[in-house]
């Protein structure tokens, strides 16, 4: 009984976004001068893939661009799929495996780049079709409420006196955000990165557990998932990674704080490689036009995701400044 | 007290109640099939649910949370097939009980226990996730280390009649669990990044519980006659009742706190609850194998009490400690409330209207499974090449499904072949099983421990838990040698083995 009712709305759904999509590749072709597909109508199923599980950071932001895209009747239903493994390596592999498929796209960030080092595989990020970026995310040092560090020159100063005795958390495995932020730090602040003594937490929970408990000594990590410990002062912040303070963070910058480092995690939308231009220049359109809705000014704020969009060319340079970095940094760590 | 019966009352509302069937349903259907758990669920109703009220999306997520720990066991029970990790456990001897004409009995037993540690852990719940504050966290790698290595010493208690197939079962199992580069170091994994998050364990007990057995009958098939199921009686009588009582409450002990620690799980106390019935069964431990219904009783309400204490530190201090609290933890984020202890203060309604909607999923899930388990039951009456092909069926759609991957399929008929000839030359299948859950977490856990000392081995017995622990598993160890040196003592024992050894012998 629930399922006919499922099929029935969905089918009800199906017939109200064909009528969307028609609208919009009619004025989408007398408009905006765009080159759609002949018929309009191959935007109207689009698949997303998802490289980590339900519930993640990846998954999140995929899913909330997904879910705007479809409420603004912008497109028809997606297929959104996790695809798991490696930290997302496996999605990136099927992503390169299905070339030329023009209904596919994959949410993906940082860690995936990574990841594909870490795991040594050949379906890097660079070769796929770069869409959007569509978030940052500022990475956050984190302290239990009662730990001896009051701003980073005092973690800086431990640190640099015992480099292995600060014992750093992070909520990704190696070739992640969370392990790239303090290695990067370590670098910056003139502590040998392999010297770092980094622990791998399994996501945000964990992590707290480890930080509530006093575990460790600082945690990396987006700060999204540390709101309640944040808001009861069970947890501080000693800075920020990005280059202004976050909204509602009591905590200054790095550079604030003398250090000359800016590092944020992002993501962003893929497609797979050999689609023909008209196609990646539709999908761009079509995030173009999420972009552009209040709803998907509404999920950045209620997720406290920054607001960092670009397209194409100009996300594909990104893209290459990451792949290359991220590759550097993980070569001096000796993980490649 | 007031603050929970005005819960009830919103609970009771026709609108909540109805989301309270929806997600009960859904999670028992969820739990049933291999392979897809409530945490993909909850993850796929999110965007749903945003058109309904917070208090009614979390009612129906609660439901799905409680549903899918119920289901998992009645495929165990019926078709060998455990549709979660933590329902395992209830596979080995459910499915002896169904086998034996007993099916009804075991899901009563199965969703009664549920029922009883369900509520028994919600009302703990109740009672203390209000006040607790931080006690969960004070538990470090070194003491969940410990714990997880006196559950790895109480496998030597089911190791069977021969140790030493025991010992090989347990070291295929563990070996299994090496697959993976959880270390930072890809190990067994062939350079397939398939391979590289390890092997799940649903996809490797529904190989070797199902598809070997499924090889096993249908090689044969012919050679033997049919052993016709017998139909059994529908229902518990007084002395299942007596059986399952205590169990019941046993299970419960271990779930709850299990499920409230961060790196507790659910598999685990299921596991401990089995051992611990094993060992108390006293004139019934003979059926152990065969089918005891302590088997099944202690484990189910295991893994459901679980589920309560996994809420304690969700609630409390908003700490996530399983995928699907973790789901939860994002939707109550996406409402705009922020978990803790400044919630039962900001959203006192809520949260009582949650905490007693538990209440009512439990007494739901009880209702609308107690009268199905004879149905269920005659299921087992199909013909058995139909019901076979059956089990196959569902074993094949469950690992699929976990990942949408033909590898696991593959990976599967690897298992189940391992599983057949597991059969062949009888290695137990449990130390197998429990290999393949603990060995991963007992290393994380010590890789951790010894990470966070700089390699200091002295941290590992650092905390007053880890010490406590490695004292219980000394007794364990030595009590026995101790005992055999005691004259007299020795005589019951061997006499014992030697029947079971006996018994194996004429099985096979």
């Amino acid at each position: 009984m629930g399922l006919s009712g499922a099929r029935a709305r969905e089918s009800r759904r199906g017939r109200r976004a064909a009528i969307a999509t028609a609208l919009v590749a009619v004025l989408a072709l007398s408009g905006c001068g765009v080159t759609r597909g002949d018929d309009g109508g191959e935007n109207a199923r689009l698949r997303m893939m998802i490289p980590n599980s339900p519930g993640g950071g990846y998954d999140q932001t995929g899913r909330a661009a997904t879910r705007v895209m479809e409420a603004e009747d912008l497109t028809g239903r997606f297929e959104v799929s996790n695809v798991t493994g490696a930290s997302g390596t496996v999605a990136m592999q099927r992503l390169v495996n299905e070339r030329g498929a023009e209904d596919l796209l994959m949410t993906m960030g940082l860690g995936v780049v990574g990841a594909t080092y870490t795991n040594g595989s050949d379906a890097r990020v660079s070769g796929a079709t770069p869409i959007a970026q569509l978030i940052e995310e500022q990475e956050g040092l984190l302290v239990p409420a009662d730990s001896p560090f009051q701003t980073v020159d005092d973690l800086v100063e431990a640190w640099r006196a015992d480099p292995g005795g600060v014992r750093v958390g992070g909520g990704s495995s190696p070739g992640g955000p969370d392990h790239l932020f303090p290695m990067q730090l370590a670098d910056a602040v003139g502590v040998d990165p392999t010297e770092v003594n980094y622990i791998v937490y399994d996501g945000g929970g964990p992590l707290t557990t480890a930080l509530l408990g006093a575990k460790i000594d600082v945690g990396t990590s987006g700060l999204g998932e540390f709101e309640g410990q944040l808001a009861d002062g069970s947890l501080r912040v000693l800075a920020v990674s990005g280059e202004e303070r976050l909204d509602g963070v009591d905590a200054p910058t790095l550079q604030e704080s003398g250090i000359d480092l800016v590092f944020t995690n992002w993501r962003g939308v893929l497609a797979p490689p050999g689609i023909p231009d008209s196609v990646r220049d539709q999908h761009i359109a079509l995030l173009e036009e999420m972009h552009g809705t209040a709803a998907w000014q509404e999920a950045l704020e209620t997720n406290g995701w920054v607001d960092a969009f670009r397209t194409g060319d100009e996300f594909q340079e990104f893209l290459v400044d990451q792949d290359e970095r991220v590759a550097s940094t993980l070569e001096d760590l000796g993980l490649l | 007290m007031d603050a929970l019966l005005t819960g009830l009352s919103m609970a009771l509302t026709p609108e909540n109640l109805l989301y309270a069937v929806i997600g009960v349903l859904l999670g028992t259907a969820v739990g049933v099939l291999p392979g897809i758990g409530p945490a993909m669920t909850v993850a796929l109703l999110l965007p749903v649910t945003y058109n309904v009220s917070p208090s009614a999306a979390l009612i129906m997520f609660a439901g799905i949370y409680y549903g899918g720990m119920y289901g998992g066991s009645t495929t165990s029970i019926l078709l060998n097939t455990p549709g979660e990790s933590s329902s395992v456990i209830t596979a080995l001897e459910g499915n002896k009980m169904a086998k034996t004409g007993r099916a009804a009995q075991a899901l009563a037993t199965a969703a009664i226990g549920s029922f009883v540690a369900g509520t028994i852990g919600t009302i703990l719940l109740v009672a203390v996730a209000p006040t607790v504050a931080d006690w969960v966290v004070v538990l470090g790698a070194p003491s969940y280390f410990a714990l997880m290595l006196l559950a790895l010493v109480a496998v030597t208690s089911v190791l069977g009649s021969s140790k030493l197939r025991g010992f090989i079962s347990l070291a295929l199992g563990l070996a299994i669990g090496l697959v993976g580069t959880s270390t930072g170091q890809a190990r067994l994994t062939l350079d397939n990044p398939l391979l590289a998050d390890g092997i799940d364990i649903v996809v490797v007990a529904v190989a070797i519980f199902a598809v070997g057995e499924a090889l096993w009958v249908a090689a044969h098939l012919r050679r033997r006659p049919l052993e016709i199921i017998p139909v059994g009686r529908p229902w518990m009588d007084r002395r299942d009742w007596r059986r399952s009582w205590a169990p019941w409450l046993r299970g419960t002990a271990f779930g709850f706190p299990f499920g409230a620690l961060p790196a507790g799980g659910a598999e685990l106390p299921t596991f401990l609850s089995y051992i611990t019935e094993r060992r108390l069964a006293g004139e019934h431990r003979a059926e152990f194998g065969k089918g005891a219904i302590e088997g099944v009783a202690g484990p189910e309400a295991a893994n459901n009490a679980s589920a309560a204490g996994t809420l304690v530190p969700l609630l409390a201090i908003g700490l996530p400690t399983t995928a699907t609290a973790a789901v939860i933890l994002a939707a109550m984020q996406s409402y705009g409330l922020q978990p803790g202890p400044q919630l039962f203060e900001a959203e006192p309604e809520l949260v009582w209207t949650l905490l007693a909607s538990l209440f009512v999923a439990n007494t739901l899930l009880l209702v609308i499974n107690l009268p199905l388990a004879p149905l269920w039951a005659k299921l087992l009456r199909i013909p058995r090449p139909y019901l076979y092909a059956g089990i196959l069926f569902f074993a094949v759609l469950g690992a699929y499904s976990v990942n949408f991957q033909r590898f696991d399929v593959l990976l599967l008929c690897l298992f189940g072949a391992l599983g057949f000839a597991m059969r062949r030359f009888g290695l137990p299948v449990l130390p197998l099983i429990v290999g393949v859950i603990l060995g991963p977490r007992l290393e994380e856990q010590l890789t951790q421990a010894l990470q966070l000392s700089q390699g200091d081995v002295s941290a590992l017995w650092s905390e007053p838990v880890a010490v406590i622990v490695y004292v219980v598993i000394a007794v364990l160890l030595l009590g026995p040698l101790v005992l055999r040196l005691v004259p007299g003592r020795q005589g019951p024992e061997r006499l014992e083995d030697e029947v079971e050894e006996l018994e194996e012998e004429v099985r096979s």
